[in-house]
């Protein structure tokens, strides 16, 4: 000690030995304390991160997003935002359409598209798929007639030099594969006389040039290319234009403007594809799930639908979530319920034995944890089914006639039976655990102070056994909430759980995005009722062990 | 066996024996018998049988044999609460999720009794503990000392007749132990209520009741007032578990009288009062008290017989010195002295005498 | 200078074409499946025969075939695909192509040409349903139902799920809307060539869960293949549709009193994709591996192990006899005549369009 820490009359802050204040050394050395011990957990800590945190924040992250639309046809979108949603879209948004699928097929992502939009408007998966395919009959009744004036509008290089800076195009022409390719770079003053074809160039050589890695040099362009600049010939006047392939482009002015040049309009072409087309539906489909994120996956999960009006509810005979929400906790509360009922007795007798004994019995408890699932659930099936044990039995004791066999299985019966009998385990070892806890003394006290053995069961021995209770019902309610194998089994069409459809759209019909949005829903509910435990129980009332 | 009849018995146990197993008896033969008003302590050490017994009289345990009686009626066939009979336990049993004045009221509840009166009683039993202003706190945020008091008034709060006390004041530090006891005895003297308690501690035993039993292998030992437990142990079991001992061991070769005379087995001869002794040749142990060994000559009363004795250890302990000898083969003979001005020190190594009245020293039975 | 580096880059090419000519191969492919005899069938017929030309490879099975698509789609995802060669139907396979998730191929150039040198595209015809798509086998979804448990009068055509006066008992479909709601329309009056035309409308839709809704309360509703062969094997149910695979095993290998209903059988398929994303080495070695897996001799084997009829054309005369039970498999091939006098083919392009929409009104049908 020296005098500096020790001594109260000094004003101003206590010191340490070496001076410093003694607040700051202290928080120093704490400091050191939490870091060693966070460096301790540091592997822990990164694991449930990742493995736990992660992928919750993905899921819920996925429940609304859709950036796909956006992403995919983002011309289209822009294009469509100005549109009223009446009647069909103007042409521009055609030709946006045309130009972003056309690039979408090339990159195989428009399918994708479609099978998204697929799940908001039956029919637009084929739709895209189609369109992939068709697309190129558009820009190929241009490709066709340029092609027929001059070879060279089919050839690689023609376009290069058209459309490409020179210094690129020697550099391009240096290349050889495993190098890095020159960037592509447009031609000074090219875009000034044919704006859309050098936008659709430059998205065709860039594209060769990072996704195929081949060179623009030796491409020929696709069709789109084709279509763009027959846009840009019919639209400008090119009588002035002096540089590289001046020829070739004054010829194809002209025969643009010659009255034979056959053309088609974006809505045509698209019309050709399929007559889909052109009914609005698609086209407002598009516009309501244009932006980046979207609240349909959570209406879908609540029986609505987005419409350009608001949301509102989907018709009555596609109504199933909220009733399967509704019935999923319904029949978990049942299954808790019924584990309370079961498990409490069993509980009570483990605890009250001597510790070898319970210990056996223990293990009778726990036996069926260390039999599979599905075999445990099929067991079931064997019992409950109408030619299984249960009937048999009851039909050959007469109780039940032997054409009116109970229908015990495939209905919210049999997934009641099967899952609290799977779930019971995890019910009875809180319970037990904190039984155990309780000493016998509180029984005799309430006996010698005059109870009879109800009263001293339920006055004095239960309200000190409801933190097992409480932390038995919260696993048993919590896991059931989320069961999916067992009610698949033996659940009919009446015991199937919200989580079967949940694992149908993940793994079946793989609407990723409707799937992360229920299961949020889930996991809200899950939460809710947690907060409504803690505020009507209190959550230090639960014991785990 | 001493008995003081069952006329003015309150409580008697008659030819109560216990066993678990079927195979050995817990509690061998019990016969015991306790007027009203009388507080009784069982002591002995674990296993002894002594919280069976207690257990059987709560109605926790059921006697294999014999039969409990209370006011003269036997209670064999009577559950537990029916008995009316007030308990405090040893860790309190203080129902943890009850406020300390539903913990008291409970008993008054189960009884029916109205609202009012349950409160008025609640009241009345605090305050006799001096723990009025707690009762709306959870047991868990009392001490040690006030969950006793509580467990205590919620044992008298119904006005039972007989309290049983198992072991409560063990979990309770040595100074408030004391006062725990001092507390308790007054507190069952001045109610008038009979009490068993039930220790394996002999300084409460003999500071608190008015008799106490010893128990041991199922048997009462003794049942004596504790000066008389003290003074003139019965066995040598007795003499050994109240107080410090020391005891020679020897074969008797003369009884005459209140006197008798005893070969130490070195040889030596010293005289003693027989007690359970009454043959020539029996083999004894003489037990003699710490306090009642003189190594002062000076003060060595007329007739004292003197012992050589070689000092081996010297301890200091404050208010007296406690010495540790060498007596006739017996290397564990202590003695007390008190530490007063002239009181001599002993040296480890010294060879001294040392003397006592032969009516201080008692031969036994040997084991 | 000029020549020096034009010889330099000409025998780097030299290089990189040898290179090319024997290319690395991986020595281990992981090949995923059903599991069970399906592909066990698979094992003997390509997998064994392979591994005997090329002892240096090793072939895992994953019994994954189920949830490929989901899996598939999470690999991606991940950026780590573990699989080399996936099986899975049709349907599935279009969804992988759409999604970006499998190869899409050139037959001609991937396949083997039929013995008679019919080319590849030529030999599987239609069977190629879609880009990405290598077909091995057809099977189909039919109806099977308990010789002693429907009277004297066994069931003769598919109506007999709805016909309750005549086969009362419960009957188990698959719980889910396709072959279902094909059958039901078909039932209720709607001629074979109509049915996709009124099950796109919202009015058909309706019709046809009219008609189900007739037998609901007599329906066990399965969604794994074994189901079916269980139920009719306790008597649970004296009828139920599962895969012509399946009820062979049940009638012939077990020999239980179950009889095949062949009429208005759904043909599906059944084949490979490659996935996306394979690196160089592992791509080569599935191309060798689908080259001579999927070849005339090699679909034909498959048929010695199990009761579904191989792609090609050219395999069909090749089908001989099981392996154990040294039985002719051409009678129990679904594409036998005698067995196809009345089929329906899975509309694929229907159901990637409709299989959400109409999915939904099923399960809402089938919850209430």
């Amino acid at each position: 000690m020296t005098d500096a820490t020790g001594d109260g009359s000094q004003s101003g802050p206590m010191l340490a030995a070496d001076g410093t204040p003694l607040k700051k050394s202290l928080a120093r050395a704490l400091r050191m304390q939490k870091m060693r011990a966070l460096m301790l957990i540091a592997p822990l800590l990164l694991f449930v991160l990742v493995t736990f945190i992660a992928p919750i924040a993905d899921m819920l992250f996925r429940s609304v997003e859709n950036q796909i639309v956006s992403d995919t046809i983002p011309n289209t979108t822009a294009v469509l935002e100005e549109w009223d949603g009446e009647g069909l879209p103007p042409e521009a948004a055609f030709e946006a359409a045309y130009y972003d699928i056309f690039l979408a097929a090339e990159r195989k992502e428009h399918t994708k598209l479609g099978t998204r939009l697929n799940y908001e408007l039956t029919g637009a998966s084929s739709l895209f798929r189609k369109s992939g395919r068709g697309l190129d009959d558009i820009g190929e009744v241009y490709q066709d007639q340029f092609k027929d004036l001059d070879r060279d509008w089919d050839e690689a290089e023609p376009w290069a030099e058209l459309m490409g800076d020179p210094a690129w195009l020697s550099a391009q022409a240096a290349w050889t594969k495993g190098e890095r390719q020159p960037a592509f770079a447009l031609r000074d003053g090219v875009s000034d006389i044919l704006p859309k074809t050098a936008r659709e160039y430059a998205v065709f050589a860039r594209y060769q040039q990072t996704e195929e890695n081949k060179s623009p040099l030796k491409e020929e362009p696709w069709t789109a290319v084709h279509t763009a600049l027959y846009e840009d010939l019919k639209a400008g006047d090119l009588s002035g234009y002096t540089g590289p392939r001046a020829e070739m482009l004054k010829a194809a002015d002209a025969l643009v403007d010659s009255p034979d040049f056959e053309t088609i309009t974006f809505q045509a072409g698209f019309e050709d594809i399929d007559e889909d087309w052109l009914a609005p539906d698609i086209w407002r489909t598009i516009k309501l799930y244009s932006s980046s994120y979207t609240s349909g996956y959570f209406l879908n999960s609540v029986d609505m639908q987005l419409t350009p009006d608001g949301p509102e509810a989907r018709p009555e005979n596609e109504r199933i979530y909220m009733l399967l929400f509704q019935r999923t906790l319904f029949m978990s509360l049942v299954i808790t319920f019924s584990c309370i009922l079961l498990g409490y007795p069993v509980a009570y007798i483990l605890s009250n034995l001597p510790s070898r004994t319970a210990n056996l019995l223990m293990i009778l408890v726990l036996l069926p944890f260390w039999t599979s699932l599905l075999v445990r659930t099929s067991a079931w099936k064997v019992m409950l089914q109408q030619q299984g044990v249960i009937n048999d039995v009851l039909v050959w004791l007469g109780l039940v006639a032997d054409d009116a066999r109970l229908a015990m299985i495939n209905n919210q019966f049999g997934t009641i039976v099967a899952m609290t009998h799977i779930l019971l385990p995890f019910m009875i070892l809180p319970m037990f655990s904190v039984m155990s806890t309780i000493p016998h003394s509180y029984v005799r006290a309430a006996k010698s102070l005059g109870a009879t053995n109800w009263t001293t069961f339920w006055r004095v021995y239960f309200p000190q056994s409801v933190p097992g209770i409480g932390a038995g019902s919260i696993l048993v309610f919590i896991l059931s909430i989320g069961y999916y194998i067992t009610p698949e089994i033996v659940g009919g069409t009446t015991g199937t759980f919200i989580s079967n459809r949940i694992a149908y759209h993940i793994s079946s019909s793989l609407n990723w995005g409707l799937a992360a949005a229920l299961g949020a829903i889930l996991l809200a509910v899950v939460l809710l009722l947690y907060w409504a435990y803690d505020k009507i129980v209190g959550i230090d009332n639960v014991k785990l062990g | 066996m001493p008995d003081t009849g069952t006329s003015d018995a309150f409580v008697a146990f008659e030819r109560v024996q216990k066993s678990y197993d079927g195979e050995t008896l817990v509690v061998k033969d019990l016969n015991l018998t306790l007027p009203k008003g009388e507080f009784l302590t069982m002591l002995g050490p674990s296993g002894s049988g002594k919280t069976t017994c207690l257990m059987m009289l709560a109605g926790f345990e059921t006697a294999t044999h014999g039969e409990i009686k209370l006011d003269g009626v036997s209670i064999n066939n009577i559950p537990p609460h029916k008995r009316g009979i007030g308990m405090v336990f040893q860790n309190y049993a203080l129902f943890p999720h009850m406020t300390v004045a539903e913990n008291l009221a409970f008993p008054l509840e189960v009884r029916k009794i109205g609202k009012s009166e349950r409160e008025k009683k609640v009241k009345r039993a605090l305050d006799m503990v001096e723990m009025g202003a707690f009762g709306g706190r959870r047991p868990a945020q009392l001490s040690g000392g006030q969950q006793q008091r509580i467990a205590l008034a919620r044992a008298l709060v119904f006005e039972p007749e007989l309290v049983l006390m198992d072991e409560p004041l063990g979990a309770l530090d040595k100074q408030l132990r004391e006062k725990m006891q001092f507390e308790i005895t007054n507190l069952a003297h001045s109610l008038g209520i009979t009490t068993v308690y039930v220790t394996h501690d002999q300084t409460e035993a003999l500071t608190m009741s008015d008799r106490v039993a010893v128990f041991n292998d199922g048997r009462i030992q003794q049942l004596a007032p504790p000066d008389e437990l003290y003074e003139a142990p019965q066995n040598s079991f007795v003499a050994q578990f109240i107080g410090e001992n020391n005891t020679l061991e020897g074969v008797v070769t003369e009884v005459k009288g209140d006197v008798c005379t005893v070969k130490l087995d070195d040889g030596e001869i010293i005289e003693a009062q027989p007690v359970n002794v009454s043959k020539v040749g029996e083999r004894t142990r003489v037990s003699i008290r710490p306090e009642r060994v003189e190594v002062n000559k000076e003060r060595l009363q007329e007739g004292a017989h003197t012992l050589k004795a070689k000092v081996l250890e010297f301890i200091y302990m404050g208010d007296i010195f406690r010495t540790r000898l060498s007596v006739a083969g017996n290397n564990d003979f202590v003695i007390k002295t008190r530490n007063a001005p002239d009181q001599i020190r002993l040296k480890p190594g010294e060879e001294i005498e040392i003397g006592w009245l032969p009516q201080d020293c008692r031969a036994l039975d040997a084991p | 200078m000029k020549l020096t580096k034009t010889l330099l880059a000409s025998t780097a090419l030299t290089v990189a074409a040898g290179a090319v000519a024997a290319q690395d191969m991986t020595d281990s492919m992981t090949l995923v499946s059903w599991g069970g005899a399906y592909q066990r069938s698979q094992d003997e017929a390509y997998a064994k025969p392979y591994i005997a030309m090329h002892p240096e490879v090793s072939v895992s099975w994953d019994e994954s075939s189920n949830e490929a698509v989901a899996k598939l789609r999470a690999m991606n995802e991940a950026g780590n695909i573990t699989w080399d060669l996936v099986d899975v139907v049709a349907a599935d396979a279009m969804r992988l192509c759409d999604e970006g998730l499998a190869m899409e191929y050139d037959p001609d150039e991937l396949l083997a040409p039929a013995p008679d040198g019919t080319s590849a595209s030529d030999d599987f015809g239609d069977m190629i349903v879609s880009d990405c798509f290598i077909p091995q086998i057809v099977y189909s979804t039919t109806v099977g139902y308990r010789t002693d448990l429907v009277g004297d009068t066994p069931p003769t055509d598919i109506c007999a799920i709805f016909d309750l006066d005549a086969y009362p008992g419960k009957r188990s479909l698959e719980k889910r809307p396709i072959n279902n709601m094909e059958w039901a329309l078909y039932c209720d009056g709607v001629a074979k060539d109509d049915i996709y035309d009124v099950l796109e409308t919202p009015e058909g839709q309706d019709q046809a869960l009219a008609k189900l809704d007739t037998i609901k309360d007599s329906v066990v509703w399965w969604s794994a293949g074994a189901d079916t062969p269980q139920l009719l094997a306790d008597g649970e149910v004296i009828m139920g549709s599962t895969y012509n695979g399946r009820l062979f095993s049940v009638i012939e290998e077990q020999k239980q009193p179950v009889a095949m209903l062949w009429d208005m059988q759904v043909f599906d398929l059944d084949g490979w994709i490659i996935p996306t994303g394979l690196s160089d080495e592992a791509l080569a070695r599935v191309k060798d591996f689908v080259y001579f897996a999927t070849d005339t001799q090699r679909l034909a084997d498959q048929a010695k192990y199990i009761s579904y009829g191989p792609a090609r054309v050219s395999s069909a005369p090749l089908v001989g006899q099981h392996e154990e039970l040294g039985i002719d498999m051409a009678p129990h091939m679904p594409t036998d005549p005698e067995n196809a006098s009345n089929t329906l083919l899975y509309n694929y392009e229907f159901w990637a369009d409709y299989r959400d929409d109409i999915d939904a009104k099923f399960q809402a049908w089938l919850a209430q």
